[in-house]
Order: structure tokens, then sequence, then C-alpha cells
């Protein structure tokens, strides 16, 4: 019930009137503008989309092997530069990924496009190196009762697992991308220690991982606490070296990237069409939209290579699949579900 | 630092001295500011706008007394300005109809205040007939807006409000005035910021206390925010300006942190629970969602 939420009567604009308002999102001309002045935001950005992995890992139908695949060759003529594209994580645990060898083989890879994978473990790395993977990722988690309970161990002893995924894939000259998880907050300990972050952030960095994607796992955070915890971490860690993860559980996801690109963060993740629900609170929202992302670094004249009409054509594509309403406002709007 | 004399360690780092001595802070007369250098407010005024603008946009009549009980429960929540009615003509805006009945019925909490919309001068003489002590009037920054909103240009209805603000001063009732349309116009689309900054300094010059710009088909992004506020400011000092921006595209609460650089959530949540049960449907509030009140 927030003072200044409200939406508009859908009878006034028709779908195509919606469409001219995907021109105020583009600003190809005007230079990237300063929130404040002096205030130099970056003037591209890079997206990584996780719909394909994080976002269809948390939603309940599980989805058949084609309609991923064509979800990613999507998202790949949208022109977004990084696409997570399935996990290689036990079938047992993620009944969803259980056809990650299929997806890998079956994708079409656009050149310059990167299709990273989760490797939890050795054999999972093993596994997505045969199926094709040319770039890897591992998960870190900031807080420890959040690690024991997510993956059965403490955050040192994951950090321990990962040596050996890590040394692997040095040897194989694979990058990997490391995820903080719990940044902000924890849906067990609550309120997550920015020092902690850090100290875990910079544990993957040094471990070799090239870039460090910091996750409000629960969107907790606020444009406040973003601050503080990316402070922390940029002692340890180069900005170049960052991403961050935002939820939109409590609608804070964007206000919270706004915070980041102005610390000079040029990294953001998100899934098209908000895909993938928060397994922590019923009901609610998870990842940020990817449009909706877009929509607002492209009003900041902020390049991202994206083009806004096909990746809502992508969304539209998987929430008729999915049988769901689309969760980006920006979709909303357009009337595309 | 090493094993740095302590003195000299504080002449050399301004952070060491303040980490070291935290008091000090105070004494120095410092500004917290962030990393990015911004001094957010200490205190920022909600305008509750839910039983107005809200409700106004919803397809299902709802009845006094359920408009009454939600407006009570804002009061509750301890919201400063809650938006209770409008004194417009019933043919107009049916949910409006019972503007007198909802502000003769509603418990008005001390240092609350319950602003109402008055178009025109019948509408302020029937809002202070029913016992209004603040009111407000809508401008637009484009004039396709205005002919097609209400049925006139943008200089006509200056003349209509300039009748409501100058009968308002003579009984010391205060007014807000309304900008709409300030990032962009379902009709005309990109709306020049210095219109926004034309519009709002005559409502202003007029006698308007405050005036809240309006986004009003939720298009704005913090670039096109940062751009319409900075010409407005140049004519309405920044205290007395507001911020209406609507979710359309998810870009409302960037767009508020813009213009930012004593609420209890939870009863505001009650009182989303109550008004959407009694609409049948579902809160827009991402903030209810989590906390596990859906329908």
């Amino acid at each position: 019930m927030a003072a200044v939420l409200r939406l508009v009567n859908r009878g006034t604009l028709s779908s195509a009137m919606g469409q001219q308002y995907l021109t105020f999102s583009s600003a190809p001309k005007v230079q990237a503008v300063g929130v404040r002045a002096g205030q130099a935001l970056p003037e591209r950005v890079k997206i990584v989309e996780v719909g394909p992995r994080d976002g269809l890992q948390n939603e309940k139908t599980i989805v058949p092997t084609e309609t991923k695949i064509h979800l990613i060759d999507m998202l790949s003529a949208s022109g977004l530069p990084v696409i997570e594209a399935t996990s290689f994580v036990s079938p047992k645990w993620v009944p969803q990924m259980a056809d990650q060898v299929e997806v890998m083989k079956g994708i079409s890879r656009i050149p310059g496009v990167s299709y990273p994978v989760l490797t939890p473990n050795l054999k999972g790395f093993q596994a997505a190196v045969k199926a094709g993977a040319s770039e890897v990722a591992i998960f870190g988690a900031a807080s420890e009762l959040f690690s024991k309970k997510n993956i059965n161990c403490s955050v040192d002893e994951s950090l321990q697992r990962f040596n050996d995924v890590m040394k692997a894939a040095k040897e194989a000259g694979v990058p990997v991308r490391g995820y903080v998880s719990c940044v902000v907050g924890c849906p067990y300990e609550g309120k997550v220690a920015p020092e902690k972050v850090a100290y875990v952030a910079k544990r993957l960095y040094s471990m070799g991982c090239y870039e460090i994607s910091l996750g409000d796992t629960i969107g907790v955070g606020t444009p406040g606490s973003m601050i503080e915890m990316l402070e922390a971490v940029s002692k340890e860690v180069p900005i170049s070296a960052l991403a961050v993860h935002c939820h939109d559980t409590y609608g804070q996801a964007l206000a919270n990237i706004l915070v980041a690109l102005q610390m000079g963060i040029g990294v953001v993740d998100s899934s098209v069409a908000g895909l993938g629900g928060c397994p922590y609170a019923q009901g609610a929202s998870g990842n940020v939209a990817t449009e909706d992302v877009v929509y607002m670094l492209h009003g900041l004249g902020i390049q991202t290579g994206v083009d806004l009409s096909k990746l809502m054509d992508a969304g539209a594509f998987i929430c008729r699949t999915l049988n769901r309403k689309s969760n980006s406002k920006v979709a909303q709007a357009v009337c595309k579900l | 630092m090493g094993n740095v004399p302590t003195t000299v360690k504080h002449c050399l780092s301004y952070e060491q001295l303040i980490q070291d001595y935290p008091w000090l802070r105070r004494w120095l007369l410092l500004e917290e500011k962030t990393i990015t250098g911004h001094a957010y407010p200490k205190f920022v005024k909600i305008v509750e706008v839910g039983p107005r603008d809200g409700l106004q946009n919803e397809k299902e009549i709802v009845p006094t007394g359920v408009k009454i009980q939600l407006i009570d429960m804002l009061s509750g929540a301890g919201l400063p300005v809650i938006e209770a009615t409008s004194f417009v003509s019933s043919k107009w805006v049916p949910q409006m109809a019972d503007h007198s009945d909802v502000l003769r019925g509603i418990q008005r909490a001390p240092h609350v205040q319950y602003p109402v919309l008055t178009p025109n001068l019948q509408g302020f003489q029937d809002a202070v007939a029913a016992g209004a002590t603040e009111v407000a009037v809508f401008g637009s920054a484009s004039e396709t807006f205005s002919k097609k909103n209400i049925n006139c240009s943008i200089d006509e209805s200056m003349l209509r409000f300039e009748e409501v603000i100058n009968a308002a001063r003579e009984r010391q009732i205060p007014v807000r005035g309304y900008v709409s349309c300030a990032l962009g116009c379902p009709h005309e689309g990109h709306i020049e910021p210095s219109k926004v900054a034309e519009v709002a300094k005559r409502l202003y010059e007029m006698g308007c206390y405050e005036i809240s710009l309006g986004d009003t088909i939720g298009v704005g992004t913090p670039g096109s925010m940062f751009k319409m506020l900075q010409s407005v400011m140049k004519e309405v000092p920044t205290s007395a300006l507001a911020v209406h921006c609507h979710d359309t595209y998810g870009q409302a609460l960037p767009n508020i942190l813009t213009a930012l650089q004593g609420v209890n959530i939870a009863k505001v949540i009650e009182a989303g629970d109550f008004i959407c049960s009694a609409l049948c449907r579902e809160t827009n509030s991402k903030v209810a969602r989590a906390k596990g009140r859906t329908l």
C-alpha cells in the first residue's frame, strides 16, 4: 500500500501505444547522466542473464529441454553478452537442471557471448567441460547458517571444495565466476556483517575467480545497506571485478542497482521476466526482471547491447510456456504478459 | 598503519581519527555522508494518496464505510498526510460520489492532514462545507493531456485554480498543487523539463504551498527525473517540491531515490491487507507480498 504505487488504467492505452513508450527508454544520444552533479555512471553495463538457470531453477514447473534451448537462443538474439545456461548439479537435488548436457549441446552459441554454467564440485566441473562448457561458476555464502542449511557444510569447508574446481579450471583455461549469497541478509541469521561478505569475496577472488557477483538472496537490502556492504567489499576486491545480483522480493532491486552503479559497479545480474520466485517468502518475487533493468539503464543513456524488444519477446515466450504472468513491470506495461 | 604513533596516525588519516574517537564526529559538525557523497534527508514526509488517487482508478466502487475504515487504519499507521477524497462531479468520477460522507465520517488524528481535491470553485465550496482543512488542485505539463482530461487548456485551468486558491486564501486553507505528465504524456510523448518548471512556477506563485511533480505514466528513469528536477528547482524551492512517481515500468523507487538523494510498516501493511480484501485483489506492494500478505 505504498503511497506512490498505482496501476495505470489499461483501458486508456493500446498495446501499440505501449510500444511507443519503449522510446522513453532509449537515449542513444544522451551521455550517461550522473544522477548527481559530478557523479559519473558507467557508460556501459554488462548484464548477466540468469533466467535460464537461476530463474528456471526456482520455478515449480519442469520446463522441457527444447523450451530451455529456445529460450536461451532467443536471449542470445537479444544481444545479452552473458547467459547462465544451466547447472551441473546432481539432478537428485535440482530436477529442473537434469537435462544439463542436452541443453549445453543444444544451444546455438553466438560468438562473443558467454554461456557460464554452475559447477558445485569437481565432478560437476568435469561433466560441464565434457558437455562443452567454456566458463563455469561457483557459489559461496556470507552466512554460516545458510551455508550449512543449503550445502551442508561451513563457509570455509565450501571454499575448500571449490579449490579442486579452481585448480582444474585453471589447468583447462576455463574462467570461473564466483557468487556470494546472503550479502545483506540471511533467512536464518538475519543481518549479515559486511566484513564477512568482504572476507568471502576476497577468498573467491584470490582463489582465481575473475568476477564476484554479490547476491542479496532474500532481497532485504536497501540502498543504505547495499552501500555499506559494497564499501566493505571494495576494500578487498577491485570494483571492476564486482557485480550485483539484487533480488526484488521487497521491490528494492532497481534502487539498489542504481546505488551500485553510482559506486562504479558495471555488471548487473538479472532474470528475464523476473523468473524465479523466492523460496524463502511464499508468493514473493525473487530475481529482478532484466527488462526493467534494461529500461532503467537505457533511460540513463547507459549502453547494454541489448535489444529490449527482442528481450521482451523472450520473456513473453517463457511466460506463455510456464503459463504465468511476467514479473517485469515493463512487460506488463507494454501488455506482453 | 603498523607502528606509527597514534597522534601521527590521526594526522595522516581522518578516517582513522573518527574510527578511534567516534564522538568527535558531532563536535566537528560533520554530515553523515555515504561514500557516494549523498546526504539523504533525515525525514521524509509521505503523502498517502491511496484513498483518493488509488481508489479512483479501481474499477469496483468501494462502499463509504470501507473507505472510512481504510483512512482510519492509515491514520493509525502514522502517515502525516492522507488524501481523503475528491470534490469532483460524481458524473465524472462515481467512485468519489460519497466525498462529503467520507470526509465527515473519518476520525481525524491530530497532526495529520486530510487534503481533498477541488478542481473548481464549486468543488472547493462543497469541500469546505464538508469540513475540509486542506485542498489540492491538479495542473498538467502537457496541453493535450489537459484538454483530454479536464477539457481545457493549461492556461484556462490555471484561471480556474486561481479562483480556488484565492477563495482558499481567504479562509486560510492551504492548497497543494499537482503537475501531471512531468516526465512524459500518453498523447504528446516527451515533455520538456522547462514546461514542467513553468507550470510548477505558476502554481507556486499563485499560492500553492507545495508542488507534487507526477510521472503520470511512469515512463521516467533516474536520468530524466534528475533533468526535470534540475529545471524545476530553478523556479521553485526544493523544500516546496514533492515527487509522485508511478511504478508502471518498475522505475518508481530508483526515481524516488534520485529525488531524495516515522511510518510503522506493519500497520501500513495491515491497512493494505484490509483494502485488498475489500477489493478482492492482490496487493501491488512487494513488501506486503514478501511478508506473506497475499490475498
